[in-house]
This record gives C-alpha cells, sequence and structure tokens, in this order.
C-alpha cells in the first residue's frame, strides 16, 4: 500500500498543506526544525493513533488552534481509500473513512500499515521496558485493530483498581494518623476489588496471550533483521518476560501457556500480592508491568550492547515489524525519519538495501548526502512550513 | 461576564451535564428572547419535576406516586428483575418491547476513580428484593462499559449464593458505550440473546 495525498489543516507548525507522493521512495530535505517529522507525524498517526513523539495530543494541534485535521487517501490492491482524523484534544476524535459518516477514530486502525524508524527507537534497546511494551502493543493493534480495544479496556480496569486501592490507603492513613488509640480503625471498602482482580486477569490474559504469539512470530524475523544490518555480527533474540506473576520456572516456558493459563496465573498472583498491594496501595501484578527481554549472544543488550550494535538491534526490531507484516499480505508504508544522520555508512547502506524494494518508503533528512543511493527517489524541500516537490 | 441576572442563568446552565459556557450562553439568550408564556411553562415544569416526581421505593426508578408505572402494572412478571444504572435504560429497554418483568435502578455504576462503591448504589435493597424468594431470573443490563461490566460481576458474585439464574445481555452492544444510544434493535437483540454469568 501506499500514501498518495497528505493534507493537514492546523496539525503541529502546519496551518495548511497539501503534499501528492508516489509509490516507491521519497525523501524529505529541509534545514532542522522546519516541520519535516511534522508531516511524516501525521501518517504516522493515521495508522496508530498515536505519536512517535508525545504521548498526549494537545501538542499536534497548531499552537493557538483549537483542533487539528489530517487527511490521507491511502492507496491498497488499486483501490483508494480517503481517512479523514479530526483531533481535538481532551475530547473524542472524529473519524471518517471514505464517504461513510463520521465514526469513533479507533475504526480507522487498520486502514494504513505502517512501520516509522525514528531516532526515539534507540530507547526499545536502552529505555524503560513501557517503550518496548509500546512496541509490542502497537505492532499488535496494527496486525489486529481489534486489540486497540483489548489494551484500552485492561488500561482503563487498571486505572479503577489504582483508585480503588489509593483511596482505601489515604483513608487508613488519615485513619490512623486521627486515631486515639482505643478506637477501631474503620476497615476501608475493598469489597469490589475481587471484581476487578477478576476483571484485570481477564483482559490481561487475553494483552498477554496475544504478546506471547506476537514475540513468537516475532523471533526469527529479528535474528535475520540483525544479521542483514550488522553484517552477521551476532545473533539478536527477545523473549518475553513477565517477573510480577511468573514464577522463576515459568519464565522459559511462559510461550507454553494458553490464554486460560495465563488468566489463572494472574489471578493466582493478584492474590498472593493482595495485601502488599492493599499496603502500598496500587497495582503490583500484571502486563503492564511485563518486559522484552532482548539479547546479543549471551548477554542482554541493555546495558551491555555497544551504542553501534544497540543501533543495529532497534533498527532489526523495526525490520522485524516489517517483515513480519509484509509476511501476511500487507506491504506496509516504511517510515525513515532522520535515521541515516545517526548511522555509520555500513549501517546506513545495508538499511537502504533491506527497505528500498518497499512498496512505499518516506525519507526525511537535512543532509541529502546522507541518504544512501539506493533510496534516490521523488525529491521534495521543506522549507518554513512550506512542501515543495523539486524533483 | 454580564450582569446579575442573566449571568446567574448561564452560570446555573452551565453547571447541567454536557452543557459547556457557549452553550450556556446561547441558552440563556433564546430563554431572554423566548415569549414570556414559553419561559413560564419551562419555569414551571422544573419546579414540577421537584415537587412531583420521586423515586418509585421499589425500583428506584422515577414515579410520581410511592410506586411506579411499571411497579404497579399487574400484566408483568415478578418473576424477573432487569438491572439497569439509570431511569433512562427503564425507558431504552421499554422501547424495545421484549421485556415484561420489573426493573431495579441502580443509581451508577461502581466506579472508584469517582469515589463510587457499592454502598452508594441501591444494592442492598436489591439483596432484600431477591431475598423475598418470587424471582426467577436476574438480568444484569448495566451499561457495556468498564464500570458497567465490574458492577454487573459484583451483583453476580453476592446473587451466586442465592441460585436464581443470572443473564447478562449478549454483545453487540457497542462496547465501551451507553445502554441508552442503543438502537432500539441492537438493543432488543442483545434481550433475546443474553446469556448466563
Ligand atoms: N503544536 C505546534 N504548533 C506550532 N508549531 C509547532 C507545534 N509543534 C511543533 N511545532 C514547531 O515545529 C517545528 C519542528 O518541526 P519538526 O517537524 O520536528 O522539524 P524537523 O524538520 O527538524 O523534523 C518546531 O519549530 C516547532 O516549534
Ligand atoms: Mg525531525
Ligand atoms: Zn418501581
Amino acid at each position: 500500500m501506499y500514501v498518495r495525498r497528505l493534507e493537514l489543516h492546523d496539525f503541529r507548525s502546519y496551518a495548511e498543506a497539501a503534499v501528492d507522493f508516489d509509490p516507491g521512495s521519497s525523501v524529505l530535505i529541509g534545514p532542522n526544525g522546519h516541520g519535516k517529522t511534522n508531516l511524516v507525524e501525521a501518517i504516522g498517526y493515521v495508522a496508530t493513533l498515536g505519536s512517535h513523539r508525545v504521548a498526549t495530543e494537545a501538542p499536534l494541534v497548531r499552537y493557538g488552534a483549537s483542533r487539528a485535521i489530517i487527511r490521507c487517501a491511502i492507496v491498497h490492491d488499486g483501490r483508494e481509500l480517503l481517512v479523514e482524523l479530526e483531533i481535538t484534544p481532551g475530547k473524542a476524535n472524529r473519524a471518517r473513512i471514505g464517504r461513510a459518516p463520521a465514526t469513533r477514530a479507533r475504526d480507522v486502525l487498520g486502514a494504513l500499515r505502517l512501520v516509522l524508524f525514528a531516532p526515539e527507537d534507540l530507547a526499545l534497546v536502552r529505555g524503560d521496558p513501557a517503550e518496548r511494551r509500546k512496541y509490542l502493543d502497537d505492532l499488535l493493534v496494527q496486525r489486529q485493530p481489534r486489540f486497540a480495544g483489548v489494551r484500552a479496556d485492561y488500561e482503563r480496569v487498571l486505572k479503577q483498581r489504582n483508585a480503588l486501592l489509593r483511596t482505601s490507603y489515604l483513608a487508613r492513613k488519615v485513619a490512623s494518623r486521627s486515631r486515639r488509640p482505643a478506637e477501631p480503625v474503620d476497615a476501608p471498602d475493598l469489597s469490589t476489588l475481587d471484581v476487578w482482580d477478576l476483571h484485570l486477569a481477564a483482559y490481561g490474559a487475553d494483552l498477554v496471550a496475544a504478546r506471547l504469539e506476537l514475540c513468537a512470530a516475532l523471533g526469527t524475523h529479528l535474528a535475520k533483521a540483525y544479521d542483514a544490518v550488522s553484517a552477521g555480527r551476532g545473533e539478536a533474540r527477545l523473549a518475553y518476560e513477565a517477573k510480577s506473576w511468573a514464577t522463576p520456572d515459568e519464565a522459559g516456558r511462559l510461550a507454553e501457556l494458553d490464554r486460560s493459563e495465563i488468566e489463572q496465573r494472574l489471578r493466582a498472583a493478584l492474590a498472593e500480592a493482595r495485601p502488599s498491594e492493599v499496603e502500598r496501595g496500587m497495582t503490583l501484578v500484571g502486563p503492564h508491568r511485563d518486559d522484552l527481554m532482548l539479547t546479543l549472544g549471551e548477554l542482554p543488550a541493555k546495558g551491555y550492547a555497544s551504542h553501534g550494535e544497540s543501533w543495529s538491534f532497534a533498527l532489526a526490531l523495526r525490520l522485524a515489524s516489517y517483515e513480519l507484516l509484509r509476511s501476511e499480505g500487507i506491504e506496509p508504508v516504511l517510515v525513515l525519519d532522520d535515521v541515516f544522520a545517526e548511522l555509520d555508512t555500513g549501517r546506513r547502506e545495508r538499511l537502504a538495501e533491506l527497505v528500498a524494494g518497499a512498496s512505499q518508503v518516506l525519507v526525511t533528512c537535512a543532509v541529502p548526502q546522507d541518504v544512501p543511493d539506493a533510496l534516490r527517489g521523488a525529491r521534495y524541500t521543506v522549507g518554513d512550513g512550506v512542501v515543495s516537490r523539486v524533483a | 461576564m454580564y450582569e446579575g441576572a442573566i449571568q446567574d442563568l448561564i452560570d446555573e446552565l452551565g453547571r447541567l451535564p454536557g452543557i459547556g459556557p457557549k452553550s450556556a450562553q446561547r441558552l440563556a439568550f433564546h430563554v431572554l428572547q423566548a415569549d414570556t408564556a414559553d419561559v413560564t411553562r419551562l419555569a414551571t415544569a422544573l419546579t414540577r419535576v421537584k415537587e412531583l416526581v420521586r423515586f418509585c421505593s421499589v425500583c428506584f426508578n422515577v414515579a410520581e406516586s410511592e410506586r411506579c408505572r411499571i411497579c404497579r402494572d399487574p400484566r408483568r412478571t415478578d418473576e424477573t428483575i432487569c438491572v439497569v444504572e439509570e431511569p433512562k435504560d427503564v425507558v431504552a429497554i421499554e422501547k424495545t418491547g421484549e421485556f415484561r418483568g420489573r426493573y431495579h435502578v441502580l443509581g451508577g455504576a461502581i466506579n472508584p476513580l469517582e469515589g463510587v462503591g457499592p454502598d452508594s448504589l441501591r444494592i442492598r435493597e436489591l439483596m432484600a428484593r431477591l431475598s423475598a424468594g418470587e424471582v426467577k431470573e436476574l438480568i444484569l443490563a448495566t451499561d457495556p462499559n468498564t464500570e458497567g461490566e465490574a458492577t454487573a460481576t459484583y451483583i453476580a458474585l453476592l446473587v451466586k449464593p442465592m441460585g436464581l439464574a443470572v443473564t447478562r445481555l449478549a454483545s453487540g452492544l457497542p462496547v465501551g458505550g451507553d445502554l441508552e444510544y442503543a438502537d432500539e434493535v441492537t438493543l432488543g437483540r442483545a434481550f433475546e440473546g443474553r446469556r448466563a454469568v
């Protein structure tokens, strides 16, 4: 598939913009701070309903405007689909697909498959577990959009459960401070905790089962991709890690657990952790604490891999997403946002070779010489918010 | 900011759910320009609703006497109770024409983020109704969102020892939504396809 046209209205630095693209590779060139990333960020938003740079929506709306609009024409199998998204911070976003009446933004998921490479990707290897969970969950939603709902349900239950634990924690604190020695402390009302446990375990099991299945599917693609970008300099692997609810002897065979076994394990772990959760006033067990363990040869990548190896690993994770999505029948759009500036010549050339055959590659850069010949295609300049095709 | 009475009206309207400052202003000026008779009718309706309408002593639906119209209807069966969050959900289900039993209006759903626990809902009153022993089926028709599902599970666990049939509306309802916004056909189907919990 490819993006044929992008139109922006009050998105980031753009009051108005419209850009037409061809399949194959397009290079957007311009000085830093002139709006290159803003353009591809908009395309990324259509695919994932999130930004690769910020977690909130306010920065996506042009300063002083109240809402942003992204319109995107996507061509897939010779058919064109028009998607329009309206982003209003603090309110539910609205979407239109084709000529159908407006729907929930979530219905747009699946219309555009996309893999985005960005300088921020180094955090996949070096950053917190949250970065790696987001990597898995975003890919999960791209493959099966219904997981956007599962993820949202899990997060909502977690929020409610935390609120309950927190209120009871605060109530106990206040009571113990104001209590005269003879008075008993009122037991804070935790009677609904069992219910939240059941629901957390149910949605959590859906999420974990899907993440495990995804990890299994990614494994060989990752190893191959690392081998290719690093020119055969080691074996990259990934393993799902669930320290908050799996016992150490289960750790090695998480992949063998089915959904209902996972649910049982989560319930048991919640029951076991109940006293400490009540004591600390927060949820300590569940997939929101899981991680993806990345190893290079015998060593964990985090803390051990060199700068260059970490970059190879991050690229390999994105390339693995790309290979997995296309192996399932849909050629995703690739976005390479300012990544060549971060890489040495060898990695640049190898990355370019690997992605040059994609149905569409959108590359942004400040210095055109950084982009390998394999990706020379249409050229655009981006300056002061004006995008123009030059070749 | 306007002066005196008009600003008072804007402030009062702005406190209503779903009315932002701009809508409040528009409504206030609409009232200002309307016929006196129309405004008087609106004012009377507002005061009368508080004077005359109260909550049914059995099911907590809105009522104009001690018991609501549905609880007084002898043609309806006492063997089935449908549990909903709000009176407006009763209206939505009545429109489907699928249900001939009685209701129980909880007055909300369990929601720790907003400080709503089971004690703030009419769950104790529901248990009292069930302990009379006439009810054979309990239909949990709370909203198909996180809080509604949690409330349904909570009640299902509570009444389990009583041994009556407990059902939940079939999926097909828009998830994350409000019962009252489901169209009649969808809601009617959800009723027919309800499943045991
Ligand atoms: N919400 C916004 N409103 C107005 N300007 C914005 C907004 N968000 C970012 N910008 C501006 O966009 C520019 C950054 O654009 P970006 O696309 O990241 O640059 P680059 O070309 O280096 O990729 C900055 O000058 C920033 O001030
Ligand atoms: Mg940039
Ligand atoms: Zn009644």
